[in-house]
């Protein structure tokens, strides 16, 4: 018989600020709104403050992030109803091909492209993706691979809107502080936004229809319809940040469906956890400034974050967000075993 | 030559529809079984070429020894990728799906980084020269792969049929938990499927590699026509693979030769997007997977 030893565990104790609901709090002290408000105004007022102070190089960098984390909020997003997407990269190069051609052969400024190719990105998701909404996660992951990768080859082969040559000299934003300011206030937006649409009663039945569709079949509701209007979001938070890149970088061409565009926010999705939007974002924010710092490495980079992708669903499934979250808000103790 | 031209489309309609079945065996094998989509099919497809070029060239082997040599190899890697990384996240569709993208187009950007790309690396032809089959000249690789794809058929369909694995992997496909019961252990054939699915990727590399340059775009590629013709077909079921196979490459054929050899790429899109709206569960898919994918 093995002698019988002490045994440890952890307790964790939610800490007593929460009041039930999630929304709701019991704050009793100036203490106590600090722990509330400094977690989301903290990077609020840190995103609104860098366009400031990074200029040049960094600030492209800044752009960059905001636009992968636009295209991870949009996969967030999607993921909320069940559409598992491996190619976000279509939304990306649709939102960049409407508002390259508008401005080259129209001569239009990005004042009009921009929404133009934000509603007509998320118009042309919706409706080229609509027939593929009745299929369930593989099945929709696989169809959502092949399409960027099949239009990308189409663009190659035919030759229109530039082939594979692109077209360069569009017009630029009028400065680069307006076009940090613009990825990074439409960043916020879009972040605080989902969060919001997710916990109403819409998002509901969005996530329901992830949880169980038949369910919400049954609940008499056209589950197909609110999945192709999920579509037409993502698709359009992904076209307006296609045009914003489009415009950034005064070039057009078939790397708008390029790999990236659908890898990295996966990745960030995967790194920094699922379903909060909040946990998008920080993955996002964790990811693309470390892979511009990586840059080094060139062709590797994709390699990496296929890398960081595999370590972290396997060693952290929850992802940064959740781990963190979970660290601020509860109190953790080592108690015996009895 | 006016009766040689529809010879011509049914001949090379024939041969591309197998090289496209090639690919797409492995794939469907190991979904069928063990469920797993297997994203990185296409990858293993263009490592097992690289191998096979690294024993002929670093090492010195004849290609009758390198290309046996490599399918091992290839269907050991897709063994312990099953051990190392799937078998952490198994029975999460998502999460297989995403570690088995992501080592996959890791695996493609690292060969690519290596520099393994350009005219110095393809495999060589079996035998040259051809023969003329109905008046439509074929080159001897082209036959010995119709020739490869039907034994494949007939090999697999043997083995399913008539050994104890197989009887295996077809009891894991019908029902995992009763399988289980009987003591057939599901991780083991997770990985044999998974291993198996490797090798018939690596075969058809020795095979179809030798008509072409070798590069890593050529994977993603791979793994595109395998999709295509498993969402076109039915994923489960092996007929509907090769009626999938034959759609998509008559459809690509008849495309180069009518229309113009750019609009090819559509085909397997457009098939895509028909069967989609006409039959979601794929031409031969059955009721039950309607249930699964629907």
């Amino acid at each position: 018989m093995p002698e019988v030893q002490t045994k440890y565990r952890k307790k964790r104790l939610d800490r007593g600020i929460k009041a039930r609901v999630d929304t709701i709090f019991a704050v009793a002290s100036y203490g106590d709104l600090l722990y509330l408000l400094l977690p989301r105004a903290l990077p609020v007022l840190g995103l609104l403050i860098l366009p400031l102070l990074l200029t040049g190089y960094w600030g492209k960098v800044l752009v960059y992030t905001c636009v992968y984390g636009l295209l991870a909020l949009s996969w967030d997003f999607m993921a909320s109803c069940g559409l598992f997407s491996l190619g976000q990269a279509l939304f990306f190069g649709f939102g960049a091909y409407f508002a390259g051609t508008l401005n080259h052969y129209f001569h239009l400024p990005p004042a009009v492209t921009l929404p133009v190719a934000t509603m007509g990105g998320g118009l042309l998701s919706a409706a080229l993706l609509g027939p593929v909404v009745r299929l369930r996660g593989v099945y929709f992951a696989m169809v959502t691979l092949m399409l960027p990768i099949l239009l990308r080859k189409m663009i190659d082969t035919t030759g229109v809107f530039g082939g594979a040559h692109g077209i360069s000299r569009l017009a630029p934003f009028p400065s680069d502080l307006l076009a940090a300011y613009l990825a990074v206030l439409v960043f916020l937006f879009c972040l605080f936004a989902f969060r919001r649409i997710i916990s109403s009663d819409y998002g509901l039945v969005l996530i329901a229809i992830r949880d169980d569709d038949r369910a919400v079949m049954s609940g008499a509701i056209n589950i197909y319809s609110r999945k192709i209007q999920a579509l037409f979001i993502s698709g359009a938070v992904g076209a307006f940040a296609g045009a914003l890149m489009t415009h950034h970088y005064q070039f057009l061409g078939m790397s708008a469906f390029a790999l990236d565009y659908s890898i990295l926010p996966v990745a960030a999705v995967a790194l920094g956890g699922q379903g909060t939007f909040a946990g998008a974002a920080l993955g996002s924010l964790i990811l693309v400034p470390l892979s511009e710092a990586l840059r080094a490495l060139g062709g590797l980079r994709i390699a990496i974050y296929c890398g960081i992708l595999i370590v972290s669903i396997i060693v952290l499934p929850e992802g940064v967000f959740h781990y963190v979250a979970r660290k601020y808000h509860q109190f953790e103790r080592v108690v015996e075993v009895k | 030559m006016e009766t040689a031209k529809p010879m011509s489309l049914l001949v090379y309609g024939i041969i591309n529809s197998v090289i496209l079945a090639l690919y797409a065996a492995g794939f469907s094998l190991t979904y069928g079984i063990s469920g797993i989509a297997n994203f990185s099919h296409g990858a293993l497809y263009i490592l097992s070429g690289f191998t096979a070029w690294n024993f002929m060239y670093a090492a010195g082997l004849p290609f009758y020894l390198a290309a046996p040599l490599s399918v091992i190899i290839t269907a050991a890697l897709g063994f312990l990728f099953y051990w190392v990384l799937l078998l952490r996240i198994r029975g999460i569709p998502l999460a297989e799906l995403i570690v088995t993208f992501a080592a996959g187009v890791a695996t493609l950007e690292l060969l690519m980084w290596k520099g393994f790309y350009g005219i110095r690396y393809s495999l060589p032809l079996f035998m040259r020269g051809g023969v003329e089959i109905g008046m439509v000249a074929v080159d001897y690789q082209r036959v010995f792969i119709l020739g490869t794809g039907v034994l494949l058929v007939v090999l697999l369909w043997l083995f399913v049929h008539h050994t104890k694995i197989g009887l295996a992997f077809r009891a894991m496909a019908q029902n995992e938990r009763t399988a289980l019961s009987v003591g057939i252990e599901s991780d083991w054939i997770g990985s044999l499927s998974l291993s198996f699915g490797s090798a018939l990727a690596a075969v058809a590399a020795m095979v179809v590699l030798p008509l072409g340059m070798m590069e890593s775009a050529i994977g993603l590629e791979v793994l595109i026509y395998a999709l295509a013709v498993a969402i076109v077909g039915g994923l489960e079921s092996t007929l509907g693979m090769i009626v999938g196979s034959f759609i998509i490459g008559f459809g690509q054929v008849a495309a180069a030769r009518y229309i113009g050899a750019k609009w090819m790429i559509i085909v397997p899109l457009a098939a895509i997007v028909l069967v989609l709206v006409v039959r979601p569960s794929g031409i031969f898919g059955k009721y039950k997977e309607l249930e699964e994918r629907v």
